[in-house]
């Protein structure tokens, strides 16, 4: 998969969110010299492609009352990660479901997912619903809940030099 | 801040496809049964208040740059300043603190492999405290979003 310097600098742009402007296509374009439908046509194939898994509101879950926020991660045998993983995925309730590296021996867990919910119970109920309906009491996991977010917002994969040079061609 | 249910609407209905389309706002209001300057305004509140993070993309981890979780073990007398110091790093899009021995938790991402290592790499001796890079190996889920109904 190619991704383009523009692609990239398109990307940094909106990373903290698109202008709110009658015409927010036409306000990026004129930063990155690009004209409004060569934007959307950008952006549309980024989401063809999967770059772009969501383009959409991204509300923040505590603000709304979803202040109990879980990431559960397993120690799933290898050769099995791939069918749990997809199983838990699958469950309305997980926000996201990763397999990823372990750090031994501190942190032998490789499977993770998120639950957030309005209170520890509720969540702590979809975690029991979640490891009987997939048979995962047998695997050792943590839970562990967030106390205080120090930081969120989009990730800025981009380059201001890159950006820098873009205009000034324009 | 109380909910009106255009706002409710707002939040709960356009977390995905979002209109690509010369006048995305007046699409929505249209949906909505609003007008254009309404949907501005609300979204506009909304993101003051905090409700709304940004209308804008998630990017699939692994397809553009890099990026990983990381985590490290931070004595809880110094939890605060240690935190300060890894959210000041514009590569840095998450910083949580949780409820387990490695209590801080954050992701970062960055044009390339190489500044990725370097940022890990400047956070472990500005701080002092290892970090865990747990880098991600497989995505399962499909971000459809977060069902507030």
């Amino acid at each position: 998969m190619t991704i383009d310097g523009t692609d990239r600098a398109l990307l940094a742009v909106i990373a903290d969110g698109l202008p709110l402007d009658p015409r927010p296509y036409n306000v990026i374009g004129r930063r990155l010299g690009l004209d409004e439908e060569q934007v959307i046509s950008r952006l549309k194939n980024l989401i063809r492609r999967g770059v772009i898994s969501r383009f959409g509101v991204i509300v923040r879950h505590r603000e709304l009352g979803y202040t109990a926020n879980a990431m559960v991660a397993w120690d799933i045998p290898d050769r099995r990660v791939h069918v749990l993983g997809r199983k838990i995925a699958a469950h309305p309730f997980v926000t996201l479901c990763y397999q990823r590296r372990r750090h031994l021996p501190q942190w032998p867990y490789n499977l993770y997912c998120m639950i957030h919910g309005k209170d520890r119970e509720m969540v702590q109920d979809q975690i029991a619903g979640l490891s009987g309906d997939e048979g995962l009491e047998k695997f050792d996991r943590a839970v562990l809940f967030s106390k205080r977010r120090f930081k969120q917002r989009g990730a800025c994969y981009g380059a201001a030099p890159l950006l820098g040079r873009l205009k000034g061609a324009a | 801040m109380n909910l009106t249910s255009v706002d409710q609407r707002l939040l709960n209905d356009f977390q995905r496809d979002f209109p690509l389309e010369p006048r995305p706002y007046a699409r929505m209001a249209a949906k909505l049964g609003v007008g254009e300057g309404e949907v501005l305004e609300r979204l506009a509140d909304l993101r003051c208040c905090g409700a709304v993070s940004r209308v804008g993309a998630v990017v699939q981890p692994g397809t553009v740059g890099a990026s990983t979780l990381a985590a490290m073990q931070v004595p809880q007398d110094r939890l605060e300043e240690v935190a300060d110091a890894i959210s000041a790093y514009p590569e840095v899009n998450h910083n949580y603190e949780r409820d387990h021995a490695i209590n801080l938790w954050f992701v970062t991402a960055a044009p390339d492999e190489a500044r990725l290592e370097e940022v890990l790499a400047s956070i472990e001796k500005e701080t002092g405290i290892p970090v865990m890079d747990l880098r991600l190996m497989a995505p399962f889920h499909i971000d459809l979003g977060f069902d507030l109904s």
